[in-house]
């Protein structure tokens, strides 16, 4: 039995796995129309490689970016390209962003140079790693952070973290996909342990999935017998069930003991952490050659008629994954990307399925005067369920207040946004919002300053450039009257050397 | 807000039980004009009327000033202290949640100091009374001055345990002595022992309901029985025991249910534990050294001053980081 640690705060929330966990996976239909955003990733915007009235198949590469923190796109199916222009993606702040339109053919056609790779066994750790890269592969459990970089650490990793917590109500693709492709998940491992090289594997799960252990324990099990040694350093560990067990900082910490310092990266503690979900896309990557088109999604929720988990091709509108599973009453629905804690609300149905989609989560709308909120009397309860430590009563006071200084040295960046103050607070005031509110805000602000500043600095300059030509013009024009004046001396001079002349003439 | 008036509601029970229907009368009275007060604050401060008057803040206020008063009292002394509570350190501070003191004991500290002669005192046990008042009698005495024929005010009324005590030491009497006289129970004050134990269980179940934490009620009665016991062992013939200390006056319900008042006390666990013994020290000092028999009122008032400082310097340490939030 594994030691494991426990993180501080964090609350126990009631699931509503079983919606959609119990039904198997289904594939969405094709539809229509898929749109696909280029940029799906944390860094730079992909840049388009098709022009409009393209054909494209399946998995052909369509937008690729020499950015090291960055992922190219891949049509998602066969069809012909109808538009590259702006369109709006489910991001948080509801903006819009380049996509690539694609008409599809519905023979969802691969191209015809992706094939299986034979001896993935005999390709080099940089040919893996670009193959990854090459895929597209983004971290799957939400944050997206493009695969390849993190899988170049720059200094001795001990321990490879593959999460399959989930910890978020509702959300079940990765329990699924744990259940039923588990070999390919522990296959995905032994690659990826090739390009980090571990001390030791774990596949974390929360022990309220013990389908999900026993299937990847058997998988081990399996690959042992089949005479693949290298399985014996991967080992799944149940972790107990307190949200947020699955964010990456408080995994670490339960795992190991050891915290990710502020601002920095789990490397920088000997430790590289991926999702079960990148694990299978990587699999797929090597040993088929498919690079990352479609995802598992959960779509599920009290509205939604058949919740389960549809394999869905990116790009897909949500509206088309709805009309599958069936929505009851559609005027009161309200949706989400994500689970109920750590999602976003979406603008409307017609946004695309990107690689961060792992639920839809359809809930009934809540009448206003419900979440009508009580004053802050200080209780703490935010604080004891704080998950990082931070004073979420104190941090409230100064996102009410802009204060952005205060909110500054209350760690505000520290923030994971998990929404454990807002489920503990008996005043229910909804205190993550008011800290994804502050730190938009702050960005806002601080972005402001930078412009001011440029603004600033463009003034100067002019005022500068103004002043040297100002000067320059003085310059010249005194340049041209000493020339005159000179000129006219010299004429004078003349006169007065020709009437001297003339007069010695006359003189003589 | 509701929990904490279930958990009074033993404590109060057996009060009634023990020294009749003044303490009742007094919370009635103090109830309905806090709810008066509030009404009006809240017109006033064109607040929504329905959320707030209702949350149980105000009718906590009233009942916790209540229990900190004498029984028997002239009916506009509950009203006024309502008044100092609520509209005073309660809304002119900016209402539920911006309060710098408790309402209930900076109203309470307030009447203590302007009508000393009435708060003084106390209910005798119905244990001790030839002819115990009824509900009627007591009405009339809180409205009208008067008391049925025969019966003096004296008859009824007499210093308290700590209050006696506090007189007889300073007459130099022997302790054991003064534990002597009938005020004094099994422990600590007749009646009052009880009445304080009941208060403890219903403490003890909110923090089982998860209200409370344990810190500031542990820390509080620990710090008293510390620096109460230390004294008794060096001196018993003018220290009281620890345990008479704890189950007298106020120290039980303050721990458990005044300085527990999430929005005057510290927030964080190192800080609650700090304020928690502050207040336990500093209400010893006053009931030994001080002007007053008892001290956790003005305990409470002035600890509750230094908790932004508390919060500032005990705020637990963040996620990856070296230091705590003060230090940086």
């Amino acid at each position: 039995m594994k030691k494991l640690w426990r993180f501080r705060g964090g609350v126990k929330l009631p699931g509503f796995k079983t919606l959609s966990n119990s039904a198997s996976i289904r594939q969405s239909l094709i539809p229509g129309v898929v749109t696909i955003p280029l940029r799906q990733h944390i860094g730079e915007t992909a840049e388009p490689v098709v022009k409009v009235g393209d054909h494209v198949y399946k998995g052909q590469l369509i937008a690729t970016s020499g950015n090291f923190i960055s992922a190219p796109v891949h049509a998602s199916t066969s069809g012909s390209v109808i538009a590259i222009d702006k369109h709006t993606v489910p991001h948080k702040s509801g903006i819009a962003e380049v996509c690539v339109v694609i008409e599809t053919d519905g023979a969802d056609q691969w191209h015809p140079d992706i094939e299986p790779c034979t001896h993935p066994n005999n390709l080099s750790a940089d040919e893996l790693r670009t193959r990854i890269r090459e895929a597209g592969i983004v971290g799957l459990g939400g944050a997206v952070f493009p695969s390849a970089a993190k899988l170049k650490p720059t200094r001795p990793i001990d321990t490879l973290v593959i999460n399959g917590v989930e910890c978020e109500p509702y959300i079940t693709c990765d329990d699924v996909l744990m259940r039923s492709r588990p070999e390919d998940i522990i296959r995905g491992i032994l690659l990826l342990r090739r390009l980090v090289d571990p001390a030791e594997c774990i596949i974390a799960v929360e022990d309220n999935k013990p389908e999900a252990i026993k299937a990847l324990n058997d998988a081990i099990k399996k690959l042992k017998i089949a005479g693949v040694g290298s399985v014996n350093t991967i080992h799944v560990v149940a972790i107990p069930t307190v949200y947020p067990a699955g964010s990456e900082k408080q995994l670490i910490k339960v795992l190991t003991g050891k915290e990710v310092p502020q601002q920095g990266l789990p490397y920088e503690v000997g430790i590289v952490c991926l999702n079960v979900g990148t694990t299978a896309a990587t699999y797929d990557a090597i040993y088929d050659g498919k690079p990352l088109v479609s995802r598992l999604v959960s779509i599920t929720g009290p509205q939604i008629k058949h919740p389960a988990n549809y394999n869905v091709l990116l790009g897909t509108p949500v509206a088309h994954l709805l009309e599958d599973a069936g929505v009851r009453h559609v005027d009161d629905t309200k949706l989400i990307m994500g689970g109920p804690m750590m999602g976003h609300d979406l603008p409307h149905a017609q946004v695309p399925v990107v690689k961060a989609t792992n639920c839809i989560l359809a809930e009934k709308a809540a009448p206003l005067e419900n979440i009508a909120s009580m004053p802050c009397i200080r209780c703490g309860a935010c604080a004891t369920a704080c998950p990082i430590g931070l004073l979420p009563q104190q941090l409230y006071w100064h996102s009410r207040g802009k204060d952005f200084d205060k909110l500054e040295h209350y760690n505000l960046p520290d923030c994971i946004e998990c929404g454990c103050c807002a489920v503990v607070c008996p005043s229910h005031i909804p205190l993550v919002h008011y800290f994804r509110y502050a730190k938009t805000e702050k960005a806002a602000h601080e972005l402001k300053l930078k412009l001011a500043d440029q603004a600033r600095l463009r003034t100067q300059e002019r005022e500068a450039r103004l002043e040297r030509v100002k000067k320059e013009q003085e310059e010249r024009k005194a340049r041209r009257k000493a020339a005159r004046l000179k000129k006219k001396a010299a004429t004078a001079n003349q006169h007065n050397a020709d009437g001297a002349e003339s007069a010695a003439k006359v003189s003589t | 807000m509701r929990t904490v008036m279930y958990a009074l509601v033993p404590g109060i029970i057996i009060y009634v039980l023990l020294f009749g229907w003044g303490i009742l009368v007094n919370i009635l009275l103090a109830s309905l004009s806090a709810l008066v007060f509030e009404l009006v604050m809240l017109v006033v401060r064109k607040r929504p009327i329905r959320r707030y008057l209702f949350d149980g803040s105000a009718l906590v206020t009233a009942i916790l000033l209540s229990l900190a008063l004498p029984p028997m009292l002239p009916w506009w002394i509950p009203v006024t202290g309502s008044f100092f509570a609520i509209v005073v350190a309660k809304h002119l501070y900016g209402g539920l949640g911006y309060n710098v003191f408790n309402p209930a004991m900076a109203s309470y500290a307030i009447l203590l100091v302007s009508f000393p002669r009435e708060l003084s005192l106390w209910s005798v046990p119905l244990e001790l009374l030839a002819q115990p008042l009824n509900f009627i009698e007591i009405l009339t005495y809180s409205f009208f001055n008067t008391l049925p024929e025969l019966l003096t005010f004296d008859a009824i009324t007499a210093a308290t345990a700590l209050d006696h005590l506090r007189t007889e030491i300073s007459l130099g009497t022997n302790i054991e002595e003064i534990r002597r006289a009938p005020v004094f129970g099994f422990v600590a004050g007749t009646g009052m022992e009880w009445v304080n134990a009941v208060f403890l269980l219903g403490g003890v179940w909110l923090i089982y309901k998860k209200i409370i934490t344990w810190h500031i009620p542990v820390a509080m009665l620990a710090s008293i029985a510390a620096i109460s016991g230390v004294c008794f062992m060096i001196n018993a013939e003018i220290y009281a025991s620890p345990i008479l200390h704890l189950l007298s006056g106020a120290s039980i319900l303050g721990a458990f249910f005044i300085a527990t008042d999430p929005v005057t006390a510290s927030t964080t666990p190192l800080g609650r534990l700090i304020y928690g013994c502050a207040i336990g020290l500093l209400t010893f000092s006053i009931r030994a050294w001080g002007g007053y028999p008892d001290g956790v009122a003005f305990a409470v008032l002035l600890i509750g001053l230094t908790v932004p400082l508390l919060d500032h310097y005990t705020a637990p340490k963040v996620y990856g980081a070296r230091t705590r939030h003060g230090d940086g």
